[in-house]
């Protein structure tokens, strides 16, 4: 035990040593994601853009302080899928590495998971994936979608469409369960009776709303009975279904959607969990014609985009990183929006010209933080979300989208509940 | 079992002075100085404990008592919960929302207290629910399933199935334990602030005076004539029953026992990493303590604490310096502990001087080479 102990530490010694070594020019910075267990097969798709993203800052010169630039000298961590350990990780980035910022997270659980500690050592964390709002943390700066810029402008479409009733289903977690209590509200704020919200709604006590739609769990696999409920209900033909489902339950679920002879024409299918990374997965032919809805897609044509593509699959040919898989990738919203999240922090660093937390958010805060990202013009606010495009598209049967609706600058709102409900009360 | 021999006391007297006085001492040296032990270390050091201590009620039904019970999270998450209950009614106020309810209750839209969490505003109440619910489940899960001599590997699959059941429960939002968020952002206990580095001391100290209580009580049990029972249900248990032991109580109350500890242990974790929930209770964390045991060694009082030690450690360690490789390492490892040491690392020195003993007492071996080996039979004399 004790040579272990010993072997342990001098290796840990040993790569301190060579750390300081070189520490002269080069700044610290942390990725934190499951590079196992069971969210390991959408972040390791983070960790990737974001090496790709630090290893182009570094080719152009680094991140300029002053009169001298810095080189991003990355350091991954495994957080495993595992929601403590997320946090020890973090306290270990914080604590012991000392990074100057870190981009992280996916699901909402490790984000809650952090977020004290990051409060607590004063870091910065990027978070780049569509998430329910409700949260606002001085440490937390989120590139990823609120409700607004997803889930509403779909729904808007829908409407604009012709669409009267609107089907909610979901997995029951936090995300689907808050994104559906916020359309239920939208929804009856625009004109749409009661009792064209599919799904059920549960009450309290006093009669209140509390829960919209309807919920599965994780790895819920049996939609028959739920797809009958769907085809009832859109019967009459100007029905639509919302879905939040996560994860392989997607699968079943469009397999009985197909099986049951719903098309996209009668009946559309939104999703709000389903990207160009987890359609290489799944069936497609099931899908086509269905509609998602993201402030980023790999079919988008500018030039940005265009650009990007072309030195992501550069960088894949010829990067020497361990563990990165080169065959068959795409790119979707969420790979954007931590690399625009990079390059946000670098631009507000430079700004400050110090890589001190508070002079960087206070930076960040002022509005003034843009970059042309792959997915469009992204504008930090000074509420710590962002302003971006948002798009629907159509899925097609090689797993990318059509665009076919694109809503410009969408001002990122966290707080959509709170708002709603002084709105419905006013009517 | 056995007497603790004089090396074991050695060991636990010299692990507590380590634990309890020297790491807290070096935590109070200013960083920088040579040996300073960081906030971070100490605070990983009371996860590991409350993960030892979690192992030391496992071997006390794996390795004294035969029960292997793929389920003991289950009780480590709901004394983690009741405490979890206590910590999110002392935040206040100072939610997202500013109400004086918890966050994720108020995004459900409730707008006052639920009835059963009134009571968790007091310390003592939730600390006595640490106890009383992991307890009150494993009696009558127990009763059941031991009244009706389930035993071996159907013991094992129910346990399992239990355990998935609660990780399923408590993932229901309308469960109103925060579902798959659970509780985090715990802001105060008893008063004191639990981001102050000294609280997290006082925090540790509290683990290992609990890993040493646990200990304790668990070598007074096994040493005793309950301990000797204990290990006879697990070698023969149809002999003891026929001997006019009623093995289902013994078990119960081993169960019992082992789910009052795993529970106090998860209730001193909770305030420690900072969020409990329902991915504790998922078969994968259970089946881990079964893997700490088997790598410190079964059937000891220090082998599951030594081993949930290592284990945990050497994930801490791999996930920051090898994060693509660990699993595989830390999967071969576990191959490698299965295969070739059978007691574990506690098992280690004895399993070596046995081998070294063979090797001395080796015969040496001198063939004749005139003589065939069916001569050499004939040449013996005969036993009879």
């Amino acid at each position: 035990m004790n040579k272990y102990l010993y072997s342990f530490a001098g290796l840990a010694a040993g790569l301190s040593l060579a750390t300081s070594a070189m520490a002269d020019d080069t700044v610290k910075v942390g990725i934190l994601h499951s590079l196992s267990g069971t969210m390991a097969i959408s972040e390791t798709s983070l960790r990737d853009v974001l090496l790709y993203a630090f290893d182009e800052i570094n080719t152009a010169g680094g991140v300029k302080v002053g009169d001298k630039s810095y080189k991003i000298e990355p350091v991954v961590v495994d957080g495993a899928s595992n929601w403590p350990l997320f946090a020890e990780k973090a306290k270990q980035l914080l604590e012991e590495d000392k990074v100057a910022v870190t981009f992280g997270c996916w699901t909402s659980v490790s984000r809650k998971s952090v977020l004290p500690v990051f409060e607590k050592d004063n870091g910065l964390l990027f978070y780049p994936v569509q998430y329910e709002g409700e949260e606002l943390s001085k440490n937390i700066f989120y590139t990823a979608e609120a409700v607004n810029q997803q889930a509403t402008p779909a729904v808007d479409y829908l409407l604009a469409q012709g669409k009267k009733k609107f089907y909610l289903i979901g997995t029951d977690y936090v995300y689907p369960q808050t994104t559906d209590l916020i359309l239920y509200k939208y929804l009856l704020l625009h004109g749409v009776p009661i009792e064209n919200i599919g799904g059920g709604l549960r009450k309290d006590a006093d009669g209140k709303v509390i829960s919209a739609g309807k919920y599965v769990p994780f790895g819920h696999t049996d939609f028959q009975q739920i797809v009958a409920e769907i085809k009832q209900f859109a019967a009459s033909g100007d029905a639509c279904v919302i879905n939040t489902i996560n994860g392989d339950s997607n699968v079943p679920f469009f397999k009985e959607i197909v099986a049951a002879g719903l098309t996209p024409d009668d009946c559309p299918v939104v999703s709000f969990s389903l990207a160009e990374d987890e359609l290489r997965s799944m069936p497609t032919k099931d899908l086509v014609g269905e509609l998602g809805c993201w402030t980023y897609f790999m079919s988008l044509t500018t030039p940005e985009n265009t650009s990007f593509l072309k030195s992501w699959y550069d960088w894949l040919g010829t990067e020497t990183h361990p563990g990165v898989i080169k065959e068959k990738r795409v790119v979707d919203s969420p790979m954007v929006l931590s690399y625009d999240g990079v390059y946000l922090w670098k631009q507000a660093v430079e700004k400050a010209g110090s890589f001190d937390v508070d002079k960087v958010r206070a930076v960040l805060e002022s509005g003034d933080i843009s970059f042309a990202g792959p997915g469009g013009k992204i504008t930090i606010q000074p509420n710590h979300h962002a302003t971006k495009n948002v798009y629907i598209g159509e899925t097609k049967a090689n797993g990318q989208f059509k665009i076919v609706k694109t809503f410009d600058q969408v001002y990122g709102e966290p707080f959509m509940l709170k708002d709603l409900d002084a709105k419905l009360a006013k009517q | 079992m056995r007497k603790p021999t004089n090396f074991e006391l050695w060991f636990v007297g010299a692990a507590a002075v380590l634990l309890l006085v020297i790491l807290p001492g070096l935590n109070l040296t200013p960083p920088g100085t040579l040996l300073h032990v960081s906030d971070f270390t100490i605070n990983l050091y009371g996860k590991y404990l409350c993960y030892g201590i979690v192992a030391i009620s496992v071997d006390l039904l794996w390795g004294y008592t035969g029960l292997l019970s793929l389920g003991q999270c289950l009780f480590f998450a709901l004394g983690g919960y009741m405490m979890g209950m206590y910590l999110m009614r002392m935040i206040g106020d100072l939610g997202q929302y500013h109400q004086p309810i918890p966050d994720f209750l108020v995004f459900l839209g409730w707008s006052k207290l639920p009835a059963f969490w009134q009571p968790f505003s007091s310390f003592a109440f939730a600390m006595l629910m640490v106890i009383v619910l992991p307890a009150l489940v494993a009696m009558g899960f127990g009763f059941l399933a031991f009244r009706s001599r389930i035993k071996g590997v159907y013991f094992s699959i129910l346990t399992q199935a239990l355990t998935y059941a609660g990780c399923l429960l408590f993932f229901r939002n309308d469960m109103l334990m925060g579902g798959n968020n659970g509780f985090t952002d715990f802001k105060f206990m008893c008063g004191y602030d639990l981001r102050q580095p000294a609280v997290q001391r006082g925090l540790y100290i509290c683990t290992v005076l609990l890993l040493l209580g646990t200990y304790g009580v668990c070598k007074w049990l096994t040493n005793s004539k309950f301990g000797k029972v204990q290990c006879a249900i697990r070698d023969s248990e149809n002999r003891v029953l026929f001997s006019g032991y009623a093995t289902a109580h013994f078990k119960l109350f081993v169960f019992v026992l082992a789910a009052i500890i795993a529970g106090l242990a998860g209730a001193l974790y909770v305030p420690q990493v900072g969020i409990i929930n329902p991915s504790e209770m998922a078969t994968d964390k259970s089946l881990e303590a079964i893997v700490w045991v088997s790598v410190g060694g079964r059937g000891t009082l220090i082998g599951p604490v030594i081993g949930a030690f290592a284990v945990n450690a050497m994930k801490s360690w791999a996930t920051r310096a090898y994060p693509d490789l660990w699993l595989i390492f830390l999967g071969s490892t576990f191959i490698l502990v299965t295969l070739f040491m059978p007691r574990g690392i506690v098992g280690l020195p004895a399993q070596l001087g046995g081998l070294k003993k063979r090797w001395l007492n080796r015969k040496p071996v001198d063939v004749d080479p005139a003589v065939t080996p069916k001569e050499a039979e004939l040449a013996k004399p005969n036993p009879k």
